[in-house]
């Protein structure tokens, strides 16, 4: 199937890396990550995180306290880089709010509020008051607050599939507009650190303790980050495209991928063929790359058979950790800014990389004219998504 | 605003008190009454042993109605891409698991923390059925099952293949009640296609209406009282037409003061 191009018109990302596009630009220009040691949890970890710590002094406007919490205050203040809210605002006035979709990937929506309220419940087992807003503790919690803050009324829903959530959006929002079901659509995600997943991976035994590093032959984990991120999908206009989507299951194991990495390759595959171009086409490729062992070996490997020599490949999660349910807007930003600005970025934190990653696999920046990149998000429960975008329409 | 033709080639549901399509479909008609006890929850036959008694509800509830529309439509699980909708997950893993970071973050289970996933019926799904075809998982609060539903005739139609849908919502439990009011165990499936077959149950003919003030379609009083309480309750209503088989118009609702109207018709 052939996937009508769509124009991404605006676009942004929020990250302990850097917050809006040229911050982040010059962060991985500037090879200098965001991972900090962990500091966010009473309970030590020993771990490091990607923390974004502006959004803890940033309260929600009043008209939008109902909804505030960590995580909406993460989409908030990523919504507000790069004059992200403005475009949407323009969009509404062109399309009417009615007719733009808002489709949003989250892993942990704002979960982070219900551990505070099971952490500070009082005598009588309630929630403390403050907390009492039945909104904050749902998994719609992020979209429903990103609805009413852009003032958006067309068809909305939230997409959890754990780490390929928010790539799956633009699946799913090219679809609804190829349907005639909206006229443009706001696609993103926003996850927050929260115990669920600190403490979570750290009983998978999955947590680095050290910086991650990706594809290094030394590797020890991921590192858990939060981010934010958005773009606006229109039929015309100025800017970079989606030119194709690729969606799969692992079918395999939940946490664990696919031995031969069954599912990474039919999304690849998929991905290109739903684009109209060839694996020899593409210049850049931003893999899932979290740094745990077996993920890093099995797409090392698809990414060798599949891709020619010339072909550069990197994880940018040494710059910003692994963001869950964000990794697939905020990496599609990074291939954005790759393609935009011709430098693909390497791989922070590495040294020395493992036997089984091919010569597509780069550690060092290299500017590099681009025109056909994608990304990878390959997630928990089996989930896979990878994204082609590119500078023009293929005839 | 163009309108979606589609087939129902399967048809599943769970309720305690609606215990599988055959009797649901029955007693939904008025033709049996509901049984007086409610029934143990579903044991998924697909998943080992040892993962069918750790399983939770929203596993157990959402693999018994995947597996049952797909027998329906005589369709092999493993070819069909699936949309799976749920208003908030797994409540009672919630709440155990916020509990236990409450008490002693350091020996949260990884079990636990695999099953509080939003995605964790659909992906259990996957692996029992080595179903290699995309899954989404998804939520729109109140809206989830109009939205859900119009996602996977989206999806049928994009994809030109058969869709599974599966919805579903359990009991919340612990302090999470006191916010996400849910109760009982509903799990709703179907099986949709672009084409009929000897299997299609019913024509089905999807659009959104834009203008506001258009008011979902209730299932009768009786009918409802069986599901009373659960998030996913809404979906009663089109069971109910489902059940009867004559030609009806239904209204669900969807975010954005919009409605999804199926005209449903007998097959030809």
């Amino acid at each position: 199937m052939r996937v009508s191009p769509l124009t991404i018109t605006s676009y942004t990302a929020t990250c302990a890396a850097g917050a809006g596009r040229e911050a982040l630009a010059r962060a991985l220009a500037s090879r200098r990550g965001g991972l900090t040691p962990c500091d966010f949890s009473a309970t030590p970890l020993g771990t490091w995180i990607g923390r974004v710590p502006e959004i803890e002094r940033a309260a929600l406007p009043g008209d939008l306290a109902a909804w505030d919490c960590r995580n909406n205050r993460l989409a908030w203040y990523g919504a507000g880089r790069d004059g992200f809210t403005e475009r949407v605002a323009a969009a509404r006035r062109r399309y009417g709010a009615a007719r733009i979709a808002l489709v949003i990937g989250t892993a942990t929506s704002s979960v982070g509020a219900t551990e505070e309220g099971y952490a500070r419940l009082l005598e009588d087992g309630q929630y403390p008051p403050e907390l009492r807003r039945p909104i904050i503790h749902a998994p719609h919690s992020l979209t429903d607050f990103l609805r009413n803050a852009l003032r958006l009324d067309g068809l909305s829903m939230t997409i959890a599939t754990a780490c390929s959530s928010s790539a799956k959006v633009f699946a799913h929002a090219e679809r609804l507009v190829r349907l005639g079901l909206a006229d443009a659509a706001v696609v993103g995600g926003t996850d927050s650190l929260c115990g669920s997943v600190l403490f979570g991976f750290h009983s998978l035994g999955l947590l680095s303790p050290e910086p991650c590093r990706p594809f290094d032959r030394d590797r020890r984990g991921i590192s858990l980050g939060e981010a934010a991120g958005f773009a606006l999908l229109e039929p015309q206009g100025e800017g970079p495209l989606l030119l194709g989507y690729g969606e799969s299951s692992d079918a395999h194991h939940m946490s664990a991928p696919h031995p031969e990495g069954r599912g990474a390759r039919l999304a690849i595959l998929e991905a290109l063929a739903s684009a109209g171009v060839s694996a020899e086409e593409v210049d850049y490729i931003n893999l899932h790359g979290t740094a745990s062992r077996k993920n890093d070996e099995i797409e090392a490997q698809v990414v060798a058979e599949l891709f020619p020599r010339r072909t550069f490949a990197s994880s940018t999660k040494g710059w910003t950790g692994h963001a869950l349910g964000t990794a697939g807007i905020l990496e599609a930003v990074i291939t954005l800014l790759a393609l935009e600005r011709g430098l693909a970025p390497g791989t922070l934190n590495t040294e020395s990389v493992d036997c089984a990653c091919g010569p597509q696999i780069r550690l060092k920046n290299e500017p590099r004219a681009i025109r056909i990149a994608t990304s990878h998000s390959f997630g928990f429960g089996g989930s896979n998504c990878v994204l082609v975008f590119g500078r023009e329409r293929l005839s | 605003m163009r309108r979606i033709e589609l087939h129902v080639q399967g048809i599943a549901f769970w309720a305690p008190r609606l215990p599988g399509w055959e009797r649901a479909r029955a007693i939904l008609r008025g033709e049996a009454a509901a049984p007086a006890e409610p029934a143990a929850r579903p044991s998924p036959a697909l998943l080992a042993p040892t993962e069918r008694r750790r399983a939770p509800d929203t596993v157990a509830v959402a693999l018994e109605v995947a597996a049952g529309a797909c027998a329906s439509a005589a369709r092999e699980p493993r070819t069909l891409p699936s949309v799976f909708a749920s208003t908030y997950g797994d409540l009672a893993v919630s709440d155990a698991l916020c509990g236990q970071l409450a008490r002693a973050p350091l020996e949260t289970s990884p079990t636990k923390f695999h099953h509080s996933i939003h995605n964790a019926a659909a992906g259990y799904w996957a692996i029992a059925t080595g179903c290699a075809e995309p899954y989404s998982a998804l939520t729109a609060h109140q809206h989830t099952f109009g939205i859900g539903l119009l996602t996977a005739a989206v999806q049928t139609l994009s994809s030109g293949t058969a869709v599974l849908y599966v919805a579903y919502d359990i009991e919340a439990r612990g302090p999470l009640a006191t916010m996400a009011r849910s109760r009982g165990i509903l799990g709703a499936g179907l099986v949709l296609d672009t084409h009929p077959s000897d299997r299609s149950r019913m024509c089905l003919e999807l659009s959104v209406e834009e203008q506001t003030g258009c008011i979902p379609t209730r299932a009768r009083a009786q009918n409802e009282a069986l599901v009373a309480g659960n998030a996913m309750a809404s979906c009663l209503a089109l069971y109910e037409a489902l059940a009867e088989e004559r030609a009806r118009e239904i209204v669900v609702a969807l975010p954005g003061a919009k409605a999804l109207r199926l005209a449903l018709a007998p097959r030809p």
